[in-house]
């Protein structure tokens, strides 16, 4: 494990830089086929509707796995993550357009802990509010 | 109906080896549009110390959702599956996942209860490679929401 950042470097509330990750029906697609799950709800808009959503939404493990490129851009390896969980509060709605949806995730430096570790507090929203809840990483630090 | 309360506790049998590939890695990393090298380029994870390219974190979520199947589709447990959203999801590394890791999966029910009508249900599933070796464990709640009132 070899991440860039070092664990002298930072403190509480020491900012990671922040990322836009857009969201497509096409992108929903292919998250489909990579991840094995075809769940309906994340592709077919009437079936989505049927069952009482608004349209489309993106998979919350797609969000999941975007909110952690904060983490892992930040200090390179991803294997220096020790543990990653989120609530999944919100759902994505994806527009059948062009433009899709957009998911804004930051995160910050939550506090110091032990070898070399730290907890990272992410904050993931799309439209301004918030997608998931209780968005923690620690991550191993050099 | 409540589910039933003897079940927490409750371990299922390990799944058949899930091989991980290069390329499914890959497959995911461009699903998730993340360039980062490790993921692709055996090279560049060696670099950072790995022996061979490295999943991203939530890759192994695929393997362990589907050995947690084996919960979700128990008939003797009573889960309406088309009513379940997942709730909460957690993940405990001890190393990344890794191109020719054969995974297996232990599922265990963690605990079960009733809130508001709802089902909550917590699913631990143990991540081990072919050496026996512990690998990650995957927490992962699910809520089966209330049955409409007919």
């Amino acid at each position: 494990m070899t991440a860039k950042i070092s664990y002298a470097d930072v403190e509480v509330g020491t900012e990671l830089p922040a990322q836009t990750f857009p969201v497509t029906r096409a992108t929903l697609v292919q998250y489909a086929g990579a991840s094995g799950d075809f769940n309906p709800i994340h592709w077919n808009e009437k079936f989505a509707k049927e069952v009482g959503l608004p349209d489309v939404i993106a998979h919350g493990m797609f969000t999941m796995a975007e909110a952690i490129r904060v983490v892992t851009d930040w200090v390179g390896d991803p294997g220096a993550v020790v543990e990653y969980g989120v609530r999944f509060t919100r759902p994505v709605v994806v527009p059948n357009d062009d433009a899709g949806a957009t998911i804004e995730v930051s995160g910050k430096v939550a506090a110091k802990l032990d070898d070399n570790t730290v907890r990272v507090d992410l904050t993931a929203t799309h439209d301004g509010q918030k997608v998931l809840g209780m968005s923690r990483a620690v991550v191993r630090l050099g | 109906m409540a589910l039933d309360q003897s079940f927490v506790g409750r371990s299922y049998p390990p799944t058949e080896p899930y091989e991980v590939g290069r390329e499914k890695i890959r497959e995911f990393a461009e699903a998730v549009g993340d360039a980062n090298p490790a993921y692709t380029d055996a090279e560049a994870a060696k670099a950072l110390g790995h022996p061979d390219v490295i999943a991203p974190p939530t890759f192994v979520f695929a393997i362990t959702f589907k050995a947690a199947g084996q919960v979700v589709a128990d008939p003797r447990l009573g889960l309406d599956y088309n009513r379940v959203v997942h709730g909460d999801q957690k993940f405990a590394y001890n190393r990344p996942v890794r191109a020719g890791d054969r995974l297996t999966v232990t599922s265990t029910i963690e605990k079960i209860r009733s809130m508001a009508g709802n089902e909550v249900l917590d699913i631990r599933g143990e991540v081990h490679d072919q050496a026996g070796e512990h690998v990650v464990t995957a927490w992962t709640k699910l809520v089966a929401r209330a049955a409409e009132e007919a």
